[in-house]
């Protein structure tokens, strides 16, 4: 399977867009990043693999701003955003896409208008010229218009990642997030929705980060990859060296085997 | 053996000490959870009032949540109201016609509908109506990431869930008040004439004789302040629920319970306000 980074692709920038450093964050007792640091390029694909539990979602809730990091820096375009006040954080979310893991549409609304909502909402477009666009992006993740009239809850669980994902290219964001974009997939939905996200993220020109446990996702989808641990990332480097990372921690998870030094936490904490 | 008594005794001093410690530390923290309860619901409280003043506003959201609770609450808020004022009227006449009272029926029943029950049986069952809803729709939203999705979606979820809401429920629960008092006042009304063999005209007569505009006054106050409630309490067990289907049962128990006894609470508050004997 050819990696992301062989495929006739400009070369990322070497601009971090996301940078973080020394982020921590604990909830209780219990401390879930450790102090992380990473960088993600601009344009470029970042996926970051970790087991259940490591940190990675709480990783990407922060940088998105929906979690508070207790220290540290996240900084987007070089500016530092976590100490930003909430008007300030509103307008840096439009450049902030993200498909959540369960897709989280809005039930109480129809396909098109998930798909418009940030276009009505947060830009304040005309409703029938929001619907035009909505139709344009279902059209890109190949969902035909009648489906936009459509409710949630009458979609597939394929359908509705593809909607999630046409919600977060609608406006065009610069930054997109993908939170276990495969997850609960049959594997050739979960290849179809991976080819999707590596056209739509080129098709943007955006950066993108992906958390996700599935190595055929993470192969196809990344030009970085990154390991995360214990709430600390202990290797980052090109997708197609990760065969041969020589960190005995990625090849356990690369390769899913049960021994190794990653013990699986079978205890509830 | 005296040291052994004094050994024991020791013991005893010491399980004692252990007693105390142990039922202080717990009084100590149920204090410091309730606290903590009174300050996350007051900040919330501000945080949303705050967003029911400032733009952007969602006109539509507000008038989809004022269709909700006003129209769709009205079968339940009519019938409740119809129900009370027919019972109050038979009730009164079976405890007035005791002593020759028969005549003062008309009031009471307009009096206590307007002052008390409509305001408080009306917001009870909207607390149960409206207030479950908000605690499900918004705890499920929470627990599926929806909540999540709307701030990265530029939209703040205060401004777009919760202020609606609010306002929705402060605007129509007065509303619907008032139509419950009318219902209510003509359920005593039918069961006055057609059951009691009142006069149609002289029952009337003696509603409007004592019914002043403070009693409806009172009640409409009253039921706004109930409105708020439940959609606050609603929005708040909602907002913060957790863990899935369970957590979202907790939550709308709680909205429910926690509401219904604000309203108890607060109608004693505001009776007092407006009728204190001082």
């Amino acid at each position: 399977m050819p990696s992301r980074s062989d495929t006739n692709r400009t070369p990322p920038s070497t601009t971090p867009k996301i940078t973080l450093k020394g982020v921590t964050k604990h909830f209780g007792p219990k401390k879930v990043l450790n102090g992380i640091d990473l960088q993600v390029g601009t344009g470029e694909s970042l996926v970051v693999i970790g087991g259940s539990g490591t940190g990675k979602s709480v990783m990407l809730k922060c940088i998105l701003g929906l979690l508070h990091p207790d220290s540290g820096s996240i900084r987007v375009d070089d500016a530092e955003t976590t100490k930003l006040n909430p008007r300030d954080r509103e307008k840096l979310q439009h450049k902030f896409g993200m498909l959540f893991q369960g897709a989280a549409l809005f039930d109480s609304l129809p396909v098109w208008e998930n798909v418009a909502f940030g276009l009505i909402q947060g830009e304040h477009m005309p409703r029938a010229q929001a619907k035009e666009i909505a139709i344009a992006k279902l059209g890109a993740v190949g969902l035909t218009p009648d489906v936009a009239e459509l409710s949630p809850s009458e979609l597939s669980g394929g359908m509705q990642k593809r909607v999630g994902l046409a919600r977060a290219i609608a406006d065009e964001p610069e930054i997109i997030f993908f939170d276990e974009p495969t997850t609960g997939l049959d594997p050739i939905m979960a290849d179809v929705i991976n080819e999707l996200i590596v056209e739509c993220v080129k098709d943007l020109g955006a950066t993108a980060v992906t958390i996700t446990h599935d190595m055929a996702s993470a192969r196809k989808i990344a030009d970085r990859v990154a390991m995360i641990h214990q709430g600390r990332i202990i290797w980052t480097g090109h997708a197609k060296d990760i065969d041969q990372s020589g960190n005995p921690y990625v090849d356990q998870f690369v390769n899913g085997r049960a021994d190794g030094p990653i013990k699986m936490q079978i205890r509830a904490l | 053996m005296i040291r052994h008594r004094d050994s024991l005794n020791h013991d005893f001093h010491d399980n004692d000490t252990g007693r105390l410690m142990g039922f202080l530390a717990a009084t100590g923290r149920a204090f410091l959870v309730f606290l903590e309860a009174t300050g996350r619901l007051a900040m919330f409280t501000g945080t949303a009032l705050s967003h029911c003043v400032r733009p952007p506003f969602y006109p539509r959201q507000i008038l989809r949540q004022m269709i909700d609770i006003g129209f769709y609450s009205l079968p339940v808020v009519g019938l409740t109201a119809l129900f009370t004022g027919m019972v109050l009227a038979l009730q009164s006449y079976s405890g007035f016609s005791r002593f020759q009272a028969e005549g003062a029926i008309a009031t009471v029943v307009a009096l206590s509908i307007t002052r008390e029950l409509g305001p408080v049986l009306g917001g009870l069952m909207v607390a149960g109506r409206i207030g479950a809803a908000m605690a499900a729709e918004i705890g499920t939203m929470r627990v599926t990431e929806q909540i999540d999705a709307l701030s990265t979606l530029s939209t703040n979820p205060f401004k777009y869930l919760i202020a609606p809401r609010l306002m929705a429920g402060l605007a129509m629960l007065p509303l619907l008040v008032l139509v419950a008092d009318i219902i209510g006042i003509f359920g005593g009304f039918l069961v006055g004439v057609y059951r009691l063999d009142f006069n149609a005209s002289s029952y009337i007569s003696r509603t409007w004789e004592f019914l002043e505009p403070l009693d409806v006054i009172s009640g409409l106050v009253k039921a706004a302040v109930f409105g708020f409630l439940i959609s606050l309490m609603g929005c708040y067990h909602g907002y913060h629920s957790k863990g899935g289907a369970q957590g979202v049962g907790a939550a709308t128990t709680n909205a429910v319970v926690s509401a219904s006894i604000m309203i108890l609470i607060s109608n004693y508050l505001i009776t007092g306000l407006f009728f204190s004997t001082k």
